[in-house]
């Protein structure tokens, strides 16, 4: 590892170049981390799912737990009704918990610190919540952009700032994954360099940061991808219940 | 003057540092966009299959887990709930017996009781008669006594008296005389000496 505290951001390619058409989908570290995070996220809920003691033993303690955590989440956020999409707000949020969590690990490569993949699963959830809610209420759907109890002459503008904040959803969804993801990384990369160059004398200074940072960044990967799923609750909530 | 040291150290060394880093850093990687189809291909590939596997076969899994746990807590519940209500009925059969039980208890004692008492009115009446008529008996005794004391006392008066005349005079003495004056004198006296 180089000095440089962008270089942990490096895609490189792992085995052989595959091309399909134009596209380059080579195997890469990045694809390998999100295999890394599938698979234990898996081999955990399918240990936790097993066996049914009355008496969970801890794996199963720990799957039941999330299960209830995330269910009791989107039932708070968005109701009942969103019941139909609890296996994806639950993958989702494991993925992007699995993600940045073994992104803790020295060494290893963060997933959601690239742009690319939270704004995909950014993308996605606007384009699935936007074609929910049209499903739902039809054109009545458009109604989300005038809120109840505004004068009339404000309303051409708050309808355009509701159509852009509508808008904007995907890119502040995406952007404030990754940057946080990116900047507690960077952080840590920078003080983990400090502590090299200062060596013994003056080492113990960014040593003492680094420690800190570490705990900190858990909690912001724990909280970020809480916050990803409590966001979608969100938006699917205004999708399903149109309040307006 | 360590700490001087120290710290200026620690100071000066990151301006090396960020030397360092100017030369070699190269922009952000995240906006190469060499692999972006890459990722996107392998992110809709892994998540799409990992969302698969958890909504068809382990999502359910759990949930039945979860439903079948509840159902059995409240059967169990229901069970204790039961067990609970009969041993509560017992608990009261048992009370009834034993407040029953001291209610004949007590009855049994209140006729022993009563009994006792009747027996020892009865005896008490008995010897209440008999200590009434000993009574009777032995104040008629003490009547009969009575009437005949004054004669008995006269007697003795005038015998002592004609005994006492005779030997002061030495002389007989017509007792009857003598007894003339001593019932004259008891009829004055008597009530004063006899009390009647």
């Amino acid at each position: 590892m180089a000095a440089n505290p962008m270089s942990q951001f490096d895609v490189y390619r792992i085995g052989p170049e595959i091309k399909v058409g134009a596209f380059d989908i080579s195997f890469t570290n990045a694809s390998l981390f999100m295999i890394l995070s599938t698979i234990s996220i898996l081999l955990i809920f399918n240990l936790g799912s097993k066996k049914n003691s009355i008496l969970p033993n801890k794996i199963q303690l720990l799957a039941e737990l999330s299960y209830t955590f995330v269910s009791k989440m989107i039932s708070d956020t968005a109701g009942s009704k969103a019941k139909p999409y609890f296996a994806f707000i639950f993958s989702l949020f494991m993925f992007v918990l699995f993600c940045n969590m073994l992104g803790m690990i020295p060494y290893t490569f963060t997933v959601t610190s690239h742009i690319i993949v939270t704004f995909v699963l950014a993308a996605f959830i606007f384009i699935g919540v936007t074609v929910i809610g049209f499903i739902k209420h039809g054109f009545g759907y458009l109604k989300l952009f005038v809120p109840s109890g505004v004068p009339a002459v404000l309303l051409p503008l708050i309808v355009v700032i509701e159509i852009i904040s509508y808008l904007s959803r995907p890119i502040s969804l995406s952007v404030r994954l990754f940057a946080n993801m990116m900047a507690g990384h960077t952080m840590m990369k920078v003080f983990g360099g400090f502590v090299i160059s200062l060596g013994i004398v003056g080492g113990w200074l960014p040593l003492s940061f680094s420690v800190a940072l570490t705990g900190l960044e858990i909690l912001v990967a724990f909280l970020q991808a809480y916050v990803f799923a409590i966001l979608t609750c969100i938006y699917l909530n205004d999708a399903l219940n149109l309040h307006h | 003057m360590f700490k001087k040291i120290y710290f200026q150290s620690i100071f000066f060394s990151f301006f090396f540092i960020k030397e360092a880093f100017a030369a070699e850093s190269g922009g952000m990687p995240q906006l190469n966009p060499e692999f972006w189809v890459s990722q996107i291909f392998w992110l809709i590939l892994t998540f799409g299959i990992m969302y698969l596997v958890l909504s068809k076969l382990i999502l359910p899994k759990i949930s039945n887990n979860l439903e079948s746990r509840k159902s059995q807590i409240l059967e169990n519940i229901e069970a204790a709930e039961k067990q609970r209500e009969d041993s509560d009925a017992k608990l009261k059969e048992y009370d009834e017996i034993i407040s029953q039980s001291k209610l004949e208890a007590n009855s049994i004692f209140n006729q022993a009781r009563e009994k006792a008492l009747k027996d020892i009115g009865a005896k008490r009446e008995i010897l209440d008669k008999q200590i009434d008529n000993e009574i009777a008996e032995a104040e008629k005794e003490i009547d009969a006594l009575r009437k005949n004391v004054p004669d008995k006392i006269n007697k003795i008066a005038i015998e002592t008296s004609s005994e006492l005349l005779q030997k002061l005079i030495g002389a007989e003495v017509n007792n009857s005389s003598i007894s003339a004056i001593v019932e004259d004198l008891s009829k004055r006296n008597g009530d004063k000496y006899y009390g009647n």
